[in-house]
């Protein structure tokens, strides 16, 4: 045990109230010897008395043949706490979906007694599994450790970052395709764009079964591949009568569907199938009695990012439908195409969703080679500025 | 190092889920027909076969401590053969058959400090990032003012009475590791002057090419500074959105003194009745004031409750203020409108209103 008396005043007051706190969770390390979370706490609450982080930037710290996966932190307070002086984060590629066994979970919390701060993050915003904080010269003894019991390093910087995915059809009845299995193959696939980065900026992955999009793939991934279906929803009406006890079904289904493509007369369900956009409402809120359709697959968009820099985009509907369970390698030649000219003509930090605003998205389709179709926008051009082609035109 | 190196794996990639999962998901796995949520944070999975499964959701703080984590694989053991899996928000859930073991080991998580809940139309636990846990260019820290936070709207945790889902994130820069920019609330730190330019050490720690390039406004441009090459920034240009500093160290943005907190309301993700949304701005700024932020509380605490007095069912925060329209909206919320609140970056234009639909006053 350390002999340093724990001053936290203002970390206490964050262990009062019901909601799990962060604080009791370093101090549980700190209590167990580990002089990292200890000195963890005492910069904290030096954080808190001053409003300021403590942290510098990164600097280059890895393991060997791997760009990315480590980031790199130090303390700008080394002298005072010694026991954060390297506090680099280890990003540890999570199992598809976050499903885990009582064995796995402990074997990575006795490598990170042994080697770290004891402190970790379920999970990181990217999704990895994160390992909070150890020194430069543990790294490769925590790499060996951790691929020996299964485990790989994460992305980080302009690579491939870790992909993530709901848990789809392992218990979800609304998965379209098989995001898990979908989102391991991507991520083996792409081992080397993940673990050396070489992209202007970074390229995110996120797998959604359904368009509920619990993994927030639309706004968190340069590509989000989200599950849909083509064909009609599966109506079971016996069941749809059974909610009609507990739910408005006409104000609160069939009057909220955005295509108004529903109609109850208080004992059956009519849809008009064609003009269903596949907006999940309805059978969100009938779960019983309503289910996706049979021919099942999933839409690819591209270009979602945070604001940084050129401002937040949501990705676009590149793909409206893909049988990706089957065609996942057409999934891995569009990413090809597409790096192919990001790589070449993309600006340092320039994310996709930016890049093909800069170079338009008519050229940007031609250059990987799909065709534009309306599905694609929501409504055509109303600026009369279109850059003819006539030499092109003459050719065909 | 005691590392062997001819003896090192590389790019094996995540371990595959299959070894994970309990018998009872592989052998309904793409067979599952519906779902129930009988109580809140428990959900029950019924398969074609009618076999069930029970997943039992308890909050984490996200940053969690092996001795935590070495508990809930304990408790996973004890109730449900070892099974257990995160979701995308930060919760844990145990996956369980037994029905009957459903209600110890929500007793032996609550014990341990661990509540269930965050099913259905509920708020469940807050999107995060690092800040002064970790973080070089945090603006305030994250899971902080998360715990203040979710102190207070503890009971919509614990039920299900919202008229939807209220979903809340929290970055605690702009360059949002939490993604927070299309939740029913995002709470984002921001920093609210130019960065200041360490002259002495800039030219050795950066290339000041690619300082310059990382401005999005062309605010940075080259300069000798006492001696030193160096660069300059316009002030009235910057936004503050640190990309400079993300390039270079020696152009730091942190301040004690002006760093704090805005708050965005209305975005949404989910195709669920209306398309995606962005969040849009609420609060343009608040204090930070550790170590429970009670402004930033306050100002959380009133749109949950002006939105769940307001709305109504299935309606999220963003259809919501469609419905009534943005001036009802500051009407209800007692926010100020500001000039911070009209756009003046790239496609600021589309926010303006070029209609005469509005509800005179």
């Amino acid at each position: 045990m350390t002999e340093k008396k724990r001053e936290t005043p203002l970390l206490d007051e964050l262990e009062k109230g019901p909601w799990p706190s962060f604080v009791t969770e370093i101090k549980k390390s700190a209590d167990k010897g580990n002089a990292s979370s200890e000195d963890l706490l005492g910069v904290l609450e030096r954080s808190y008395r001053e409003k300021i982080g403590h942290w510098k930037h990164g600097g280059i710290v890895g393991v060997m043949g791997y760009g990315g996966g480590v980031i790199g932190r130090y303390n700008d307070l080394p002298d005072d706490f010694p026991g954060v002086a390297h506090f680099h984060t280890i990003r540890v590629n999570q199992p598809p979906g976050w499903f885990y066994t009582s064995d796995a979970i402990r074997k990575v919390c006795d490598i990170w007694e042994k080697y770290g701060s004891g402190l970790t993050n379920f999970h990181g915003s990217t999704g990895d599994l994160v390992l909070l904080g150890c020194r430069t010269e543990v790294l490769e003894d925590v790499f060996k450790e951790l691929t020996d019991i299964g485990f790989d390093l994460g992305g980080s910087g302009s690579d491939v970052r870790t992909p993530s995915c709901c848990c789809g059809k392992a218990r979800c009845e609304w998965a379209c395709y098989d995001s898990m299995q979908v989102c391991y193959d991507v991520t083996m696939n792409f081992q080397d764009e993940l673990h050396r980065p070489a992209f202007p900026y970074k390229w995110k992955f996120k797998f959604a079964g359904c368009p509920n999009d619990c993994v927030a793939s639309i706004a968190r991934s340069d590509m989000a591949v989200i599950g849909t279906w083509r064909d009609d929803i599966q109506v079971d009406q016996a069941a749809v009568a059974d909610y009609a006890g507990s739910l408005d079904i006409a104000k609160d289904v069939t009057r909220r569907c955005p295509t108004r493509c529903m109609g109850w007369d208080g004992s059956t369900l009519s849809i008009d199938n064609e003009n269903c956009v596949k907006c999940m409402h309805c059978i969100n809120a009938m779960p019983k009695a309503l289910s996706p359709g049979k021919d099942r697959g999933a839409a690819i968009l591209v270009g979602g990012k945070a604001p940084i820099i050129g401002g937040a985009l949501l990705s676009a509907l590149f793909v409206p439908f893909i049988n990706i369970d089957e065609d996942v390698e057409d999934l891995y030649e569009l990413c090809e195409e597409m790096w192919d000219i990001w790589g070449e003509h993309g600006k340092n930090r320039e994310r996709i969703g930016e890049f093909i605003q800069r170079v338009g998205l008519g050229n940007f389709l031609e250059q990987i080679g799909l065709d534009p179709i309306p599905e694609m926008v929501i409504h055509p051009r109303t600026n009369p500025y279109i850059f003819f082609e006539l030499d092109e035109e003459e050719d065909e | 190092m005691s590392v062997d190196m001819s003896k090192r794996k590389t790019d094996i990639g995540p371990p595959h889920h299959e070894q994970f999962l309990p018998p009872v998901i592989k052998a309904n796995y793409g067979k599952w027909k519906y779902h129930e949520n009988p109580k809140p944070g428990v959900l029950v999975h019924v398969g074609e076969t009618g076999d069930k499964l029970y997943s039992v959701r308890a909050a984490t703080p996200r940053l969690v401590s092996i001795e935590t984590l070495r508990l809930y694989a304990d408790l996973a053991d004890e109730f449900c053969d070892g099974y257990m899996r995160w979701t995308s928000r930060n919760n844990v859930e145990f996956l369980l058959t037994e029905e009957k073991n459903i209600e110890p080991l929500i007793g032996k998580l609550k014990a341990a400090g661990y509540p269930v809940g965050g099913t259905g139309a509920s708020i469940t636990n807050i999107v995060h990032t690092q800040g002064w846990v970790h973080c070089h260019s945090s603006a305030s820290d994250a899971s902080g003012v998360v715990k203040a936070v979710m102190d207070e709207l503890f009971p919509r945790f614990e039920n299900m009475d919202l008229p939807a889902k209220l979903r809340i994130a929290f970055a605690c820069c702009l360059n949002m590791c939490g993604a927070v920019h299309c939740s029913d609330i995002a709470i984002l730190a921001v920093h609210r002057h130019a960065p200041v330019v360490d002259h002495a050490n800039l030219n050795s720690q950066c290339e000041i090419p690619n300082v310059v390039a990382s401005c999005p406004t062309g605010a940075i441009r080259p300069a000798t500074v006492d001696g030193n090459q160096s660069v300059e920034v316009i002030d009235d240009q910057c936004m503050y959105c640190a990309n400079c500093f993300s390039v270079c160290p020696a152009m730091t943005l942190n301040d004690p003194d002006t760093d704090g907190i805005s708050i965005w309301v209305g975005g949404k993700l989910s195709q669920a009745r209306h398309v995606p949304m962005f969040s849009k701005l609420a609060i343009p700024y608040v204090p930070n004031n550790p170590p429970r932020w009670p402004e930033v509380v306050d100002a959380v605490k009133n749109l949950v409750e002006v939105y769940a007095k307001n709305a109504r069912k299935f309606e999220r925060m963003g259809e919501w203020i469609e419905r009534i329209g943005w001036p009802k909206f500051f009407d209800l919320t007692g926010i100020e409108f500001t000039k911070y609140h009209l756009d003046d970056f790239t496609h600021a234009g589309e926010s303006y209103n070029r209609s005469l639909h509005v509800r005179q006053r």
